[in-house]
């Protein structure tokens, strides 16, 4: 799921973070005519995103199962009390932090400096451009097998790599330590190319003149990278780390499909918890519970990204 | 299935979303009917859902069969849906069940059939129906037809036992002098005999004895410690699974024995499940250790190779192997039809009489009237773990019990642990204890 859900988000954040445009005169016509514009995706958005909210809110607070007609008693705050008390629960949660911890500045740092280089080119951009954004394009299954292919303890591309100039590889999938390393690599080269392509934007953005000052000033290319280009782009870092960071957390294809969880449940991730528990486990009450924590969870880290961005606001 | 209004809202729900996608299903692809095949919302009286589980070299078998009953009865619509095994085959057969929407018949492995009776979600097989076209119980091998019983009732018919087998090289096995005058695999019952086994291959091979595939998989290390656990008369749970009984001595002196296995070199760590076999199919490994259904992999890769029981290490004088079947079920339909459950069992009938194209892709067969024919006694390799049938370890009963299921991840999981020398065997055991105690004390969702 990992940011390929992120260019719908993208319009939604776009919108929180340009300030807001100054009322223009506008009478009651022109107000039903913007609720008509927006009934279309108001009324899908009631009905696929708050209404399927709130019945899981309801949901989390029964005992329902997936085989059972009806909701199957009330629990109160049972499923609540239970997933706070059980050590998978936290161990999965912390396993999503984790790859968020382990993706999140590779793919912000990465963008930012291939973008950087992509610009710089004159000729063969176009072929760099396609390079960095291909992976991106393909569906989580395919980087799945490809990567798995390349993990394959002995026989595997990196293995055999590895093994010519002399070296021991690691457990890539199959060790503990390893797992969640390993997955986040794959990732990085998958979904690079959203934040590539943003940054490419942010860039080409910057007014040349700037440069061109810089340049009679005196300053090096050094400088007018960090004195020009980083806090020109500060917007974009924030969209893409913002995006970034709520693309990893609702991180789960990747570990389903190479990993499983596993090894050992060592890369289980919050989404497939809630997964395994609702649609295995056939315990729909629970998961709806597992999933509303980690709401709040994800709820707490945008609040922060907010607070942080609105600061920025003012500043700028 | 209950009528009660009361408690209809959640079904009378999913049913409806279930018949919008259908709709939308049938409007998209109108010209695609094995696709729309189990939600379609027209329901003629001459259409046949089938879904299964079957890829590979399976799910060819399967087709040949299905084209065989199709031949026979052209009047039928079959529409055959095959689905990726595991827990998102039960998940969905469930869900289509509850909305309402459900195939006429489904596979189902044994050990997961009994939860799907539990959440009432099949048809149960009443003995005159059965006997009505002719599958009557004594025409089953009888370990399974009666592991397959819930409460003394038949709810599934079974078509395959598949066992946990050994595949053997049989050049390197000659080279390495473990096969008889008649080109037969000297059996390797007892540690001593396996281990020496073992050492004899690697010898051979320069490389390692045998491989079991336990990096991204969790079925493939349990299946091997339920062999030799069951071997030493081990159980895991009791009281359909409400009770969690790990016999810690004889977990413990498997889990030892199966570490000194990679530890010692003989099998390779790590290995995941196609890397096993590459290494298998290379001649890297003089064994192999899987499920009998890689007999078509090694047959295409035209490997010099057989296929016996699993050895009987701990066992003495009792065998056991882990195995399951799988079985056809009747998914309750929204109203019970007598014409509908006759095209039914018919079609499963014309599939048990095609049990020997079957049993070529390495299943034991267990309709009797095929199974005890001389045309199966000749049948090599697969003859020659027939009996492994009835010595058959199923996964213990629970609700989060059976093939693929949380059960065998969580005691999968441990395991692999300690084949990679992550783990001891003690710490294995408190985890698999700790994690199935937490399964067990939750009441069932079904």
């Amino acid at each position: 799921m990992s940011t390929q859900t992120s260019t719908q988000t993208d319009t939604d954040l776009g919108r929180g973070i340009a300030p807001t445009a100054p009322r223009r005169g506008g009478g009651l016509g022109q107000g039903r005519s913007a609720a008509g514009f927006l009934a279309p995706f108001v009324i899908l958005y009631l009905l696929f995103v708050i209404g399927p909210t709130i019945y899981g809110l309801l949901l989390s607070f029964t005992n329902a199962s997936l085989v059972k007609p009806g909701l199957n008693g009330f629990a109160g705050f049972g499923n609540y009390g239970e997933a706070l008390g059980s050590g998978d629960f936290w161990s999965s949660l912390w396993h999503t932090l984790w790859f968020t911890i382990l993706t999140t500045p590779p793919l912000v740092i990465l963008g930012f400096v291939l973008a950087l280089l992509a610009n710089r080119l004159g000729r063969g951009r176009w072929f760099f451009r396609l390079a960095f954004f291909a992976p991106y394009v393909l569906p989580s299954a395919v980087v799945a097998l490809i990567w798995l292919w390349l993990y394959t303890p002995a026989l595997g591309l990196l293995d055999t790599a590895l093994a010519k100039v002399g070296m021991t590889p690691p457990s890539w999938l199959g060790d503990a330590a390893w797992a969640m390393p390993s997955l986040a690599i794959t990732t990085v080269w998958w979904t690079l190319g959203f934040n590539f392509v943003l940054y490419l934007a942010g860039l080409q953005e910057i007014p040349r003149d700037l440069y061109e000052a810089a340049a009679m000033d005196g300053a090096g290319p050094w400088q007018q990278i960090r004195s020009i280009t980083i806090p020109m782009l500060g917007r974009t870092t924030t969209l893409v780390a913002v995006l970034q960071v709520i693309a990893s957390l609702k991180v789960f294809d990747q570990m389903y499909l190479m990993t499983q969880g596993g090894p050992n449940f060592a890369t289980r991730s919050i989404l497939q918890l809630v997964y395994d528990e609702g649609f295995t486990n056939f315990r729909v009450g629970y998961a709806a519970a597992v999933s509303m924590l980690f709401f709040i969870v994800v709820l707490a880290v945008s609040a922060v990204w907010f607070t942080l961005v609105r600061r920025q606001e003012k500043v700028v | 299935m209950t009528n009660n209004p009361v408690t209809w809202s959640r079904r009378r729900l999913l049913g409806t979303a279930a018949a919008a996608i259908g709709l939308g299903a049938s409007g998209v692809l109108s010209g695609c009917s094995s696709v729309a095949g189990g939600l379609g919302a027209e329901r003629d009286t001459g259409t046949l859902d089938f879904w299964n589980l079957f890829g590979g070299g399976d799910g060819v078998r399967m087709q040949q069969m299905l084209d065989a009953y199709q031949q026979g009865h052209p009047e039928i619509e079959l529409a055959a849906v095959t689905l990726a095994w595991g827990n998102p085959y039960y998940t969905k057969l469930s869900l289509a069940t509850v909305g309402d929407r459900p195939p006429e018949v489904a596979i189902s492995h044994l050990t997961r059939m009994k939860n799907l009776v539990r959440a009432d979600l099949l048809e149960e097989l009443l003995p005159d129906d059965l006997a009505r076209h002719g599958m009557t119980p004594d025409k089953f091998n009888q370990r399974a037809w009666e592991a397959g019983l819930v409460d003394g009732k038949a709810y599934a018919i079974p078509i395959d036992t598949h066992p946990f087998v050994m595949f053997y090289n049989t050049d390197i096995c000659q080279e390495a002098g473990l096969l008889d005058a008649s080109g037969k695999l000297k059996p390797l019952d007892g540690e001593t005999a396996f281990i020496d086994a073992m050492t004899a291959a690697k010898q051979v091979t320069g490389g390692f004895g045998g491989a079991l595939a336990f990096v991204s998989e969790t079925s493939t290390p349990w299946r091997m410690f339920q062999s030799f656990y069951s071997q030493l008369g081990g159980q895991m749970l009791a009281d359909d699974g409400n009770r969690v009984v790990i016999d810690d001595a004889k977990a413990t002196q498997v889990l030892e024995f199966m570490q000194g296995l990679t530890r010692d070199g003989l099998f390779p760590n790590p290995i995941d499940y196609q890397g096993s076999i590459a290494m298998f199919a290379n001649g890297e490994t003089g064994f192999f250790f899987q499920g009998e259904w890689e007999i078509t992999t090694f047959q295409t890769a035209k490997l010099p190779f057989s296929m016996t029981l699993f050895p009987n290490v701990f066992g003495g004088g009792t065998y056991a192997v882990q195995a399951d079947s799988h079985t056809f079920v009747l998914p309750k339909q929204p109203h019970r039809d007598q014409a509908r459950l006759d095209r039914s069992l018919t079609f499963v009938r014309s599939m048990l009489d095609q049990s020997k194209t079957w049993t070529e892709g390495g299943h034991v067969p267990l309709w009797l009237p095929f199974a005890e024919s001389s045309e199966f006694a000749q049948m090599s390799p697969q003859s020659n773990y027939a009996s492994a049938a009835d010595s058959a370890a199923y996964d213990a009963d629970g609700w989060y019990s059976g093939s693929g299921s949380n059960f065998e991840i969580i005691t999968g999981s441990a395991i692999a642990d300690v084949l990679a020398g992550a783990s001891s065997p003690q710490q294995a055991i408190a985890q698999m204890r700790g994690n199935l105690e937490q399964l067990a004390g939750t009441a069932s969702p079904l």
